[in-house]
């Protein structure tokens, strides 16, 4: 369901703009984000999608009827809505939180009780934690509640205000991964907003970052924006490492993956001038050995030197070159999709790879 | 002293008739229960409407501020002069001084809802009434309560004032007994009064306990155990 | 006869005029010096509370219990627990100040909890011994917190002081029985305005020196600086 904003402007009785003349298609199953700093009306363009704020002028098309058009609270059980706080009903169980909007649009409460008990599943949370209350919850817990909650009408539209910004980094991280996962499965045309550019870039298939004062500066992929921002202000706003951010985007798959000596934990290690990757039985990397150790008997880990950060092969080349920064033998360690270590790249064979690129940093 | 009072207590001609402890009692509560069901009549919506569109509440306050600082003697004087009547005049002015509590209380109660809770009802696609009855009102009913309670010690401290104009209850035996000098009965009406109030909170604050949503509780002792670390 | 005449008559007198005004003075010290005594009785309780964790509990059960007891019951029975006359005004003095105490136990413990630790944990590492640091650092640092208590329990006093003229010490309450005992009007009304006059210029004294108390508690005006054309 594909959502257009057409000469959309919010101005406030006291004077000030919110928004002002935005135009912008947001295509059917995709991630949009809106992104800028604070005060550039991100969250108000998003309020005006499911009225919860009126615009003063343009319009808006949801799959391509104006919203105006529909009963306000019909149109909201229509479209699932996540905000920074999670907003949970702190008086009633996690489960009935879930169930709120089915119970709202008349469904009989044990199917959607069931609804709501497989979403909790749905978004990585166990089945026991729905007859908690919020209060009960971790943050992050909370958050996942939310958009639990959100998921439940089954809408294909999805409206999430900063979801994510009131939770530790860690916690942000695995939740992000947790949206994108279920993007894949779920296939919903997301709204999303935040201030942090790094969220917009990973999340984003298109970025809309706007500026103070409503006007939207930049609508298209986050390579395009961290690449060729139009402006100072997106140039600004992107930050100084956009040309090692713009690396998440490319492919790493004419990297030359090279052959590593390789030790066993448990075996016999032998001695070696070369730096030697240490796998267990299952072929996964659990460190270096440093060149011209004498290790007695049986390798320990206790004998190694810690590794540095895995490429999995097939992501974008960022991955790679981190690898081989951060590892000790300077040499980064690809592994495939089970874990498995499958031989190393050097920073200078990556950095080729980016340099030799046809479009340069692009996706 | 306590000899009199005991006399008076133990004295079986204070437990019967219309001047008996038991009428005086259920009369005392009767004025405090009418006078708590009408103003919580007036107060309880205006409270309600004030807090959930954040209308007038300025001068909700304010004026509340104001009947607070009347003064409830002069206060029924002045209404027994105007109705001619103790029982009228008292009631009225029972209510006059209990809505300010109530008002207080409800509003407080649906000002501190949080406001992402009461955005993400709104954005889930409740309608006002839905928000109001089903997410605000359980959520502020500690406050609510709260403010019934204070209600409810301002009536029974009234009620034994407006014994001046008249009315029957507990302030009898204060100003009957301060007329004659029997300070038996003064002192056993002090006692009587204050133990009625007592009861009453005790029993409010059992009410109020038992009506709080368990999530509401929950989250509240979560974040008094943070104010506490 | 017009209320209005009948008000005029009523000030015309010297008399009367005479009375209202030693009415009004007795008045502000019967209200006015248990809201000192209190405060004082109050910080000395929270200091205890602070000092001696255990006794919190009991502290706060004890303020709730005697704020929950109706004036006129504590009016009267003052005389008897301290062996006063009747009709002293120390009564209605020591009332009150148990009053303001207990409403203010509560929010002097809330407001000296609310003293960030770090700034007591630094005062007691620069060397300031306990009693020094509660008087010059957690007292003043309480005072936003205690301001908003100590102005409710000022209304509450002058309100409360007529009360008094039931037991013969009521400031501008005896303008009440007055007018009630002659069924006349306007030692009534002009009882109630002054009553409420009285409330209005003494909160306003009261966020003054609040104000005066607490310079790092402004908003600041806005510092300018230069603007590029």
């Amino acid at each position: 369901m594909g959502i257009e904003f057409r000469g959309v402007t919010k101005k406030y009785p006291d004077g000030t703009v919110a928004v002002d003349d935005l135009n912008l298609t947001i295509e059917d199953g995709t991630i949009t984000v809106f992104v800028g700093p604070s005060g550039c009306g991100k969250t108000t363009s998003l309020r005006m999608i499911n009225r919860m704020v009126e615009p003063t002028s343009g319009t808006i098309l949801l799959d391509g009827a104006d919203v105006r058009d529909s009963d306000a609270a019909l149109l909201r059980r229509g479209i699932g809505y996540v905000i920074q706080h999670a907003g949970l009903f702190p008086h009633r169980t996690v489960l009935s939180n879930v169930a709120t909007v089915p119970l709202l649009s008349g469904w009989d409460k044990r199917k959607a009780r069931e609804r709501a008990a497989e979403l909790l599943e749905t978004v990585g949370l166990p089945a026991e934690l729905g007859k908690r209350y919020p209060a009960q919850l971790s943050g992050g817990q909370q958050q996942r509640v939310g958009v639990a909650r959100a998921l439940a009408a089954d809408s294909p539209v999805l409206l999430m205000d900063e979801p994510f910004s009131a939770v530790d980094p860690v916690v942000r991280e695995g939740l992000q991964d947790e949206l994108l996962r279920l993007q894949s499965q779920l296939g919903k045309t997301i709204v999303f907003v935040t201030h942090d550019i790094d969220e917009a870039v990973r999340l984003g298939d298109k970025v809309a970052v706007l500026r103070v004062g409503g006007r939207l500066a930049q609508y298209g992929t986050p390579a395009d924006v961290l690449r060729h921002p139009v402006d100072d202000f997106v140039a600004g706003f992107v930050g100084k490492d956009r040309g090692y951010r713009g690396l998440s985007f490319l492919s790493a798959g004419d990297v030359l993956v090279e052959d590593v000596p390789t030790v066993r934990v448990g075996g016999a290690p032998g001695e070696s001038a070369d730096w030697r990757l240490a796998v267990n039985d299952e072929g996964e990397p659990r460190g270096w050995l440093p060149p011209s150790s004498t290790v007695d008997g049986e390798l320990s880990e206790s004998d190694l030197v810690a590794g540095g950060s895995l490429y999995q092969q097939g992501t974008p080349i960022r991955g790679a070159l981190d690898a081989a920064l951060s590892s000790p033998a300077s040499l980064g360690v690809v592994v495939d999709a089970d874990g498995k270590a499958i031989g190393v790249v050097t920073a200078r064979q990556v950095l080729d790879v980016i340099e030799n690129h046809p479009q340069g940093v692009t996706r | 002293m306590i000899g009199e009072i005991v006399d008076w207590f133990t004295s079986s001609a204070n437990w019967q008739g219309a001047d008996g402890v038991p009428t005086r009692v259920l009369q005392h509560l009767g004025y405090v229960l009418l006078a708590l069901v009408l103003a919580s009549v007036i107060a309880v919506p205006i409270g309600l409407y004030v807090g959930h569109t954040g209308r007038g509440g300025v001068l909700l306050v304010g004026s509340g501020n104001v009947i607070r600082a009347l003064p409830t003697l002069g206060l029924v004087t002045f209404l027994f002069l105007l109705f001619t009547d103790s029982d009228v005049a008292a009631i009225i002015g029972l209510v006059v001084l209990a809505i300010p509590p109530i008002l207080a209380g409800t509003y407080a109660g649906l000002q501190a809802v949080d406001r992402a809770v009461v955005d993400a009802a709104e954005g889930m696609g409740m309608r006002g009434g839905q928000r109001l009855w089903q997410i605000e009102v359980p959520i502020a009913l500690p406050l609510v309560l709260g403010g019934v309670r204070n209600a409810v010690l301002q009536l029974v401290a009234t009620a034994a004032v407006a014994a001046y104009v008249g009315l029957g209850g507990l302030g009898r035996y204060l100003l009957d007994g301060l007329a004659i000098l029997d300070y038996g009965e003064v002192a056993a009406g002090a006692i009587l009064t204050a133990l009625l109030a007592i009861v009453l909170d005790i029993v409010l604050a059992t009410i109020q306990r038992a009506l709080v949503p368990r999530g509401v509780r929950l989250a509240e002792a979560g974040t008094k155990k943070e104010v506490e670390a | 006869m017009s209320f209005l005449d009948e008000l005029g008559q009523y000030l015309g007198s010297a008399n009367n005029r005479e009375q209202i005004v030693d009415t009004l003075a007795e008045h502000c010290y019967l209200a006015l010096l248990p809201l000192v005594l209190g405060i004082v009785l109050a910080i000395a309780i929270g200091w205890l509370g602070r000092a001696w964790p255990r006794a919190r509990g009991v502290i706060l059960v004890l303020a709730n219990l005697v704020y929950t007891i109706p004036s006129l019951a504590l009016f009267v029975v003052i005389p008897s627990l301290i062996g006063t006359k009747m009709l002293d005004s120390i009564n209605v003095v020591v009332a009150l100040t148990l009053y303001t105490a207990a409403l203010l136990v509560r929010p002097v413990l809330d407001a000296l909890d609310a003293v960030p630790p770090a700034v007591i944990a630094s005062a007691t590492a620069m060397g300031y011994r306990p009693a020094r640091r509660f008087l010059t650092v957690e007292l003043p640092l309480a005072v936003p917190v205690l301001a908003a208590g100590v102005r409710v329990a000022s209304v509450s006093n002058i309100s409360l002081v007529s009360v008094g003229a039931l037991i013969g010490v009521g400031g501008l309450g005896v303008l009440f029985t007055d007018g009630f005992q002659r069924e006349y009007f306007s030692p009534i009304v002009v009882g109630i305005v002054l009553t409420l006059l009285l409330a209005l210029v003494v909160d306003l004294l009261l966020v003054l020196l609040r104000r005066l108390l607490t310079p790092w508690d402004r908003t600041p005006a806005p510092v300018k600086t230069e603007v590029a054309a």
